[in-house]
């Protein structure tokens, strides 16, 4: 394997969990719902996707169990949000402390254990093509699956019905209210769809990543995801590109820094942020396209008047 | 022969039987009797709050009556839902639309569609319906950039794309210029010939004359009458609406005209780019009023209305100077209390949440307006700024009394005031300081009659004891009462004004539409 194609790889372990998160997010905002719990539900995502592959063996497992686990976190968000009409940033918030909390709690008694890797791709001689050969065709499965996801998410919002309904609702909740659409259910959907893609993206990282549990393994990157939500303007292609960017960055930045180039580690270590930020700002800079992606009731608490 | 169409053999479409609706201690429909026939275009007539809007809900299944019943196709139905009103076959198009500006036209008709249909052919039967009935749209296009003209056709789009056999049409024309609205009493006259059924709401006497079949008219949530438009006047469906006669604005055609007082007002030159995704950019325009003047600014709502109110009252700052002038001083740079306290005075169009702060009461509302320019009289205490009670309540007692402000309470929040009673609360706090120059937009939108003429006097004799008044307005009857000079926006651009002598509607509809003193690319709107 040469240089190029670890760095290849490397750069895509990392940019796989924030596309995960991000688009499930992207799916929760166009709905017009603000959850800012996405590194707790990550988090415990990647606790319980850790502790399930551990005691079963089984990779496949512990996907699904951090799957379960994020969806599981977004539904106390959505119960809270949508039934209950509380505050959509507070609760947010309060969510990713608990999964900060939880996680800690549950992962206890994991800490040092060696985790169960997922398995990588082998294709015999596609895999072993030159250059591209790993990239394309040797990689874990949640690799795939963030492809598939991106390309899925894409299509759902702008070219299926229900995704032109999700949007509306994101637009504008009285008058997708007025036309009989069910508010409150595809709110709901959206929210467990975000979450469930959260704990998706934990589970990566436990399980493709770093196969060990840490406590506050997820280390901000709930955050990032939520960040590259709103430079992306909204649009899958752009997360997308956000997240390969910060992935890039983020390994480049290791080997220059192993390489001795003589700039403090610290402006090193920020430089994937900065990077990310500024060229996202640079793509949304047409104001107008911005704020027509822009989901009109985001955060916006909805109660049906009859 | 249209009375033997309804009372005859045949059943009618629709029949409501002492529909009765009542809001806590508020019967806001009576014991109301309403009968449609086929082919037939029913006038609703009433002022606010009459109950046009609560029965129509009714009928359209948003709202559940009290008691009374409703037959369609002389069927005792319950519509409990809009989608059950929608599948009997009753359409709305609504007042204020409920289409999504981040959606196309295509995206927002599919979503009142059922679910079978495929989304690619929407955009295509859109364009068929559109052409059949003379509705031009582009589905591609994004709703938020259209006009509201654009929009209402979507609606309308939408609603026959249901195939419904009975059409609710809430205030159509309050948003069209006359040639649009030309183009939409067509289409109408067209549906009736093709046996559908239209309900037509609406307080423009005129166009209910013209169009319509019969006419029931509202009064207090009770039916006063029930006729033939055609038979009638003015005059007398207007007296039907509202009780009494309707006070005429006393004003001569000369007065104003060959005054030389001084400019009280100018904006020179005025250009500004776009300030959001549907905001729309300000051409080079100029205006002018002298002292004793009213200057009457017609057009369609979103053709820059807003922003040049904005420029003026100063919540928005200009680059030069120079730009904005009142009383001879540059006011282009200053901010609002500033221009405030040169003597000018402004009520914007929104009532709620920007003419008033709705969860405050009317003295505390009256104070922000009025803070820096009666800084003596409403603060006391030197630095400390401390707010002075009596002096408000004073000043609110007048208002109140001058304007004749109807509330059920001392001193109420804002939103607990009728639309009428607050814009007259709005206006009467600004005339209360007698201002040099004062800026109206839409002064009487959404107002009743009564109420509407006493803001109208009160605007005239603002202007006759001396002052520069401009009037933004859509109701081109109201511009005409009340106007010396009349002018138009359209995309952005002021026409030149035209004194009221030499103005007529169809040379100010076609100002509107762009074809007179506009740019050539605006005249397509017309065509």
């Amino acid at each position: 394997m040469t240089m190029f194609e670890a760095i290849l790889l490397t750069v895509a372990t990392a940019a796989t969990p924030l596309l995960i998160a991000a688009l499930g997010e992207l799916v929760v905002e166009r709905s017009g719902v603000l959850n800012l719990g996405v590194e707790g539900m990550m988090i415990m995502g990647a606790v319980c996707g850790f502790a399930a592959a551990q005691q079963t063996g089984s990779a496949w497992i512990g996907m699904f169990a951090g799957i379960l686990a994020g969806a599981a976190s977004s539904l106390l968000f959505g119960f809270l949000t949508l039934t209950l009409v509380t505050n959509q940033v507070a609760t947010g918030l309060a969510l990713t402390l608990l999964g900060l909390g939880a996680s800690a709690m549950i992962g206890e008694t994991f800490v040092g254990l060696p985790g169960v890797k997922m398995e990588s791709l082998y294709i015999p001689f596609l895999t072993d093509l030159p250059y591209v050969g790993k990239f394309l065709f040797g990689q874990d499965p949640i690799f795939y699956i963030s492809i598939l996801l991106t390309i899925g998410v894409t299509w759902f919002l702008f070219k299926t019905r229900a995704g032109l309904t999700l949007r509306a609702v994101g637009d504008n909740h009285t008058s997708a209210h007025a036309l009989g659409v069910p508010v409150v259910r595809i709110r709901y959907l959206a929210v467990l769809f975000g979450g469930a893609c959260a704990g998706l993206a934990g589970a990566q990282l436990s399980l493709v990543y770093v196969p060990q549990w840490v406590e506050n393994m997820t280390a901000g990157r709930g955050w990032i995801a939520l960040a590259l939500v709103v430079f992306a303007s909204w649009r899958p292609w752009r997360i997308f590109a956000g997240a390969y960017l910060f992935g890039a960055v983020s390994i480049g930045q290791l080997h220059a820094q192993a390489l001795g180039i003589g700039i403090p580690s610290q402006f090193m270590s920020s430089l994937p942020y900065l990077a990310t930020i500024i060229v996202l700002v640079l793509i949304s800079r047409n104001k107008r396209l911005t704020l027509m992606n822009t989901p009109t009731s985001l955060g916006k608490p909805f109660v049906p008047d009859r | 022969m249209k009375e033997k169409r309804i009372n005859g053999s045949e059943t009618p479409l629709l029949e409501a039987d002492k529909l009765t609706k009542i809001f806590g201690t508020l019967k806001a429909c009576d014991e109301i009797d309403l009968k449609i026939g086929t082919g037939e275009i029913h006038s609703l007539l009433g002022e606010n709050g009459a109950g046009k809007s609560t029965l129509v809900k009714m009928l359209f299944g948003a709202l559940q009556p009290t008691s009374g019943h409703i037959k369609w196709k002389g069927e005792a139905v319950t519509v409990t839902s809009p989608a059950m009103g929608r599948s009997l076959g009753i359409g709305m198009v609504f007042q204020h639309f409920s289409l999504f500006d981040a959606l196309t036209a295509a995206e927002n008709i599919a979503l009142s569609l059922d679910e079978k249909t495929p989304l690619d052919t929407i955009a295509v039967r859109a364009r068929e319906i559109g052409e059949a009935y003379g509705l031009p749209v582009d589905p591609e296009a994004l709703v938020g950039d259209l006009s509201v003209g654009e929009r209402q056709r979507i609606e309308i789009i939408r609603c026959l794309l249901q195939n419904p056999d009975l059409i609710i049409l809430d205030e159509p024309t309050s948003v069209l210029t006359p040639q649009e609205a030309d183009l939409l009493f067509v289409t109408l006259e067209r549906l009736r010939s093709e046996g559908k059924s239209i309900l037509y709401i609406s307080h423009r006497l005129e166009e209910v004359r013209r169009l319509c079949d019969r006419a029931t008219v509202l009064r207090h949530g009770k039916v006063v009458s029930q006729c033939d438009p055609r038979a009638e006047t003015a005059a007398s469906l207007a007296r039907m609406m509202v009780g009494s006669d309707i006070h005429v604005i006393e004003r001569h055609p000369d007065e104003g005209a060959g005054l030389q007082q001084s400019l009280l007002v100018e904006v020179n030159g005025l250009s500004q780019n776009p300030r959001g995704p549907f905001s729309v950019s300000l051409h080079d325009v100029h205006l002018s009023v002298r002292g004793g003047e009213i200057l009457g600014i017609a057009g369609v709502a979103g053709n820059g209305q807003g922003e040049l109110f904005e420029a003026i009252s100063g919540e928005v700052l200009q680059e030069r100077p120079g730009t904005i002038r009142i009383r001879g001083n540059d006011a282009g740079r200053i901010g609002i209390s500033a221009r405030r306290k040169l003597g000018a005075a402004f009520v914007p169009e929104e009532r709620l949440g920007h003419g008033a702060v709705p969860d405050m009461s009317l003295t505390n509302n009256l104070l922000l307006s009025r803070h820096s320019t009666d800084r003596k009289v409403f603060l006391s205490g030197g630095a400390l700024k401390l707010v002075a009670e009596s002096g408000l309540a004073s000043a609110a007692k007048r208002v109140v009394a001058k304007m004749d402000v109807r509330k059920s309470a001392e001193n109420p929040d804002a939103s607990a005031l009728s639309g009428g009673n607050l814009q007259k609360f709005l206006i009467g706090r600004e005339l209360d300081r007698n201002p040099s120059v004062m800026i109206v937009n839409q002064p009487t939108w959404g107002v009743d009659a009564g109420a509407a003429a006493h803001i109208r006097q009160a605007l005239v004799d603002l202007a006759r004891s001396g002052s520069a008044v401009i009037v933004i307005s859509q109701d081109l009857d109201e511009l005409f009462e009340i106007s010396d000079r009349i002018a138009a926006m359209v995309h952005g651009r002021l026409s030149e004004s035209v004194p009221i002598k030499e103005m007529s509607r169809e040379r100010v509809g076609l100002m509107m539409g762009g074809a007179e003193h506009a740019a050539p690319q605006a005249s397509a709107g017309v065509a």
